[in-house]
């Protein structure tokens, strides 16, 4: 497939594998965090972790927008799937989320609630076309990349004045979470290395979110924390040659943004995407994000002029007092601390059959991806 | 007597299940006039077969899915493929099978009329006899159109030992054609997700290439058709069953560049995707490429490929290697592939 | 956040829908966040192309691995 197998080309990646070898030398090594969960994903699938320098590692980020979704939100979704004459539309993701006492909307679902498993916003818009005597709820969720959809979806209801259709969103920003997690005392950035070996040298920086937002929004990882970003694709070539660009600025004691996904990234990312979302998302004051608490600043609710299609509104959403399993330490693992692997609960009782959080559920989560890829991934091979 | 059924625009209605002459009468003629043969066509409580010599192998399977048309088949081709091949992996012939069907109150005739032509073509093809035959009508909401459980029984010779336990060490893994196909077809025709596309079920009996195989004399240790769970949790199975670690090539396994393409555009992984038409085969290590031969030259074989090894090492019961020399530990699915879009 | 893949536009429609290719598997997406038309290749993530891909930058960049294969290549021969 074009512009795919290209980019999984095995002579390309030897290549690039080598000369990362050659040119990784510095004694105190290259933490390197990728913080998209697409990436974390994608490192695990083609088994990069293994091949890479031992002086080189991967520290997993928050990136993962099904993760970082606290349960009270969660519970939210449940009980508004609930709802007689709702029918709750859902990325497949979100499905087997646990919520409060291990609730989920496929458990909701199988309780006799209308829930259904959509691929756009768009298609949830299609189904509350077809269904006028049913409330049509689309669950949003998802960084940057995602809510250019979910915002054409309301315009779409807007100019059609949908009487049945409402959005709960649960969209999330990346600057910010970037900014949590390098202002997080653990993983200050600091160009002489800490001695403690929890500092992160550079990052990997997403590749479809910066589609539409551009390289620009990251410019205070380079300027405030003095960290080189690369902004890398999803295929091995991708990730390879983000880690030997990063590899040589680290190197060269360089912090500067890098544009490493050029076929699909303009530094300016999407103006028509980033004006559409001005006009139909407005920042929440704060909200709280699993692993960091409430970030100001780092969430988008419907603008006001959207607010006939907002189902917080609608169905008057409150939220509860609701914590994670306690078990669960989801929350270390999404600020890096914790390895998969280090959790107590890791593939014991905390199983993609039986998670106890998030990160164990998505795809993008470091858990679900450790599990299914990477249990015995270091080392052995 | 009864009013003969209106096949073209009637449909069942509860009546049908309320009485024996009522589902008697859609047994006699909706499905035994496409599943004749001598033993059916008696019509008696019990079907008498003669004891074959050899050792009887038997396999049940129950046939819940949904759309029950789909591109390449539709549930009752489904049922009469997967139960012949449960028998034909064991090294069995397949000989008689017996049908249970549940059907639900406004289903139209025309629409079992049509499954029963199905499943009456796949049968004959697979040389089997469908001796027994059931139906039974719940009201509408207590099934979903149509369920059919299916038994196969066949015939395995005794010198014959076939069985998941038997992978040994340097043995080579033979995959019988392309992977992912009907699992990948299904999901493309999930009207949810809006997809166009050209992709078919690779639903077949594989009696006959099985039956080939065995013919050659080859020590064959394992056979398994991967469906449920794709050729991951198949190949799962055989290693941990067997006490070994298996190790396949991503370069060598086939796949449709159709199931590639759903694979990526939703997140999902062919190696997990249900195949109905395809065999895995393990045998020694010197024995394979021979036997990749004898199924190469078989038109349900012609895409035959040696996807990999089995090692004596069962820490881990599956890994993959890619293209480049990384690899990945690929477990069990767990719960139904779901799309995604993180 | 991030599942998103490059597509081949067959066919435009009205209200700024399009058809996409990938592999002989076809979808309608909505183009309204990009200026592409047929036969240009877009980024498609929730039935909505967030990008065009920019063919000239891949050639570039797939041909500065090529240099990069060939450098290695030439080194005394143990790299590859």
């Amino acid at each position: 497939m074009k512009f795919i197998d290209e980019y999984r080309d095995s002579e390309v990646i030897r290549s690039l594998l080598s000369q990362i070898g050659e040119e990784a030398v510095r004694e105190e090594g290259y933490r390197l965090m990728e913080f998209c969960g697409g990436h974390t994903h994608a490192f695990y699938r083609y088994g990069l972790l293994p091949l890479l320098p031992e002086r080189v590692t991967m520290v997993h980020g928050p990136g993962c927008p099904v993760c970082v979704l606290p349960i009270s939100r969660i519970d939210a979704a449940v009980a508004l799937a609930a709802k007689d004459d709702v029918i709750f539309c859902s990325y497949g993701d979100m499905l087997r989320v646990p919520g409060s006492d291990g609730k989920s909307l496929l458990k909701a679902k199988a309780s006799g609630a209308d829930v259904r498993m959509i691929y756009s916003p768009l298609d949830a818009m299609k189904l509350a076309e077809q269904n006028p005597d049913c409330q049509v709820v689309f669950f949003a969720v998802g960084f940057e990349t995602t809510a250019p959809a979910t915002a054409l979806a309301l315009k779409q209801a807007a100019e059609r004045k949908a009487p049945n259709f409402t959005v709960f969103c649960n969209h999330v920003l990346t600057p910010p979470a970037m900014r949590a997690i390098l202002d997080d005392g653990s993983l200050e950035g600091s160009m002489d290395g800490g001695a403690d070996g929890s500092t992160v040298h550079g990052i990997v920086g997403p590749g479809h979110v910066s589609a539409i937002i551009g390289s620009s929004a990251y410019r205070f990882v380079a300027e405030e924390n003095h960290i080189p970003l690369v902004i890398s694709g999803f295929e091995p070539v991708d990730l390879l040659e983000s880690i030997l660009m990063l590899v040589r600025q680290i190197n060269e004691e360089n912090a500067a943004i890098e544009n490493g996904y050029s076929r699909v990234v303009k530094d300016e990312g999407n103006p028509q995407a980033i004006a559409l979302m001005d006009e139909v998302f407005d920042l929440r004051g704060s909200f709280e994000w699993r692993g960091f608490g409430m970030l100001p600043d780092s969430a988008q609710k419907l603008s006001s002029k959207f607010a006939d299609y907002d189902a917080e509104i609608r169905f008057g959403v409150t939220y509860g007092e609701a914590h994670d399993h306690k078990a669960c330490r989801c929350a270390e693992v999404l600020r890096g601390q914790l390895e998969p692997e280090g959790c107590s609960v890791f593939a014991s009782v905390c199983t993609p059959e039986n998670p106890l959080g998030a990160c164990m559920v998505s795809s993008e989560g470091a858990c679900a991806a450790a599990y299914q890829y990477g249990r015995h991934a270091r080392g052995d091979q | 007597m009864s009013r003969k059924l209106d096949l073209e625009q009637g449909f069942v209605d509860i009546s049908f299940g309320a009485g024996g002459m009522a589902s008697a009468q859609l047994t006699r003629e909706i499905f035994a006039p496409e599943f004749s043969n001598p033993i059916l066509n008696r019509m008696e409580d019990g079907a008498v077969i003669d004891m074959p010599k050899g050792r009887l192998v038997v396999s049940t399977d129950s046939h819940v899915i949904s759309p029950i048309f789909f591109p390449g088949g539709d549930i009752g081709s489904l049922a009469i493929h997967g139960s012949v091949n449960d028998v034909a992996m064991m090294g069995a012939k397949p000989l008689h099978m017996s049908i249970g069907f549940i059907i639900e109150e406004g289903i139209p005739f025309s629409t079992l009329k049509r499954i029963a032509v199905s499943m009456g073509e796949a049968a004959r093809e697979a040389g089997v006899s469908i001796v027994a035959a059931d139906t039974k009508v719940v009201k509408k909401g207590e099934a979903d159109q149509i369920y059919i459980t299916s038994t196969c029984f066949g015939v395995v010779s005794d010198e014959i030992s076939i069985g998941a336990d038997r992978a040994k060490a340097g043995d080579r893994v033979i995959i019988s054609g392309s992977i992912g196909d009907h699992g990948a077809a299904i999901m493309a025709s999930r009207e949810e997700l809006s997809l166009t596309s050209s992709l078919k079920s690779d639903s077949q009996s594989l009696h006959d290439l099985a039956a080939a195989m065995l013919a050659s004399g080859i020590d064959i240790h394992v056979m398994r058709d991967p469906t449920r769970g794709g050729l991951a949790t198949s190949l799962n199975e055989i290693a941990t069953t067997s006490g070994v670690g298996i190790e396949i090539d991503e370069r060598a396994i086939p796949v449709h560049e159709g199931v590639r393409a759903v694979s990526e555009l939703l997140g999902l992984d062919p190696l997990y995707f249900a195949c109905e038409g395809r065999l895995a085969a393990i045998c020694a290590g010197d024995d394979a490429e021979a036997l990749l031969a004898v199924m190469r030259s078989h038109p349900k074989g012609s895409d035959a490929a040696i996807i990999g090894e089995v090692t004596a090492s069962s820490e881990i019961p599956l890994i993959l290697r890619s293209t480049f020399g990384g690899s990945r530990v690929v477990s069990v699915l767990t719960g139904d592939q779901m799309p995604r879009i993180c | 956040m991030c599942l998103a893949i490059p597509a081949m536009i067959t066919a435009l429609h009205d209200e700024n829908m399009g058809t996409v290719n990938l592999g002989g598997v076809e979808r309608e997406v909505s183009l309204a966040l990009v200026d592409a038309t047929v036969g240009d290749y877009v980024i498609v993530h929730v039935g909505i192309a967030i990008s065009k891909l920019d063919e000239d930058e891949a050639k570039r960049t797939l041909a500065l691995f090529d240099e990069l294969g060939a450098e290695l290549d030439g080194l005394d021969g143990e790299a590859s």
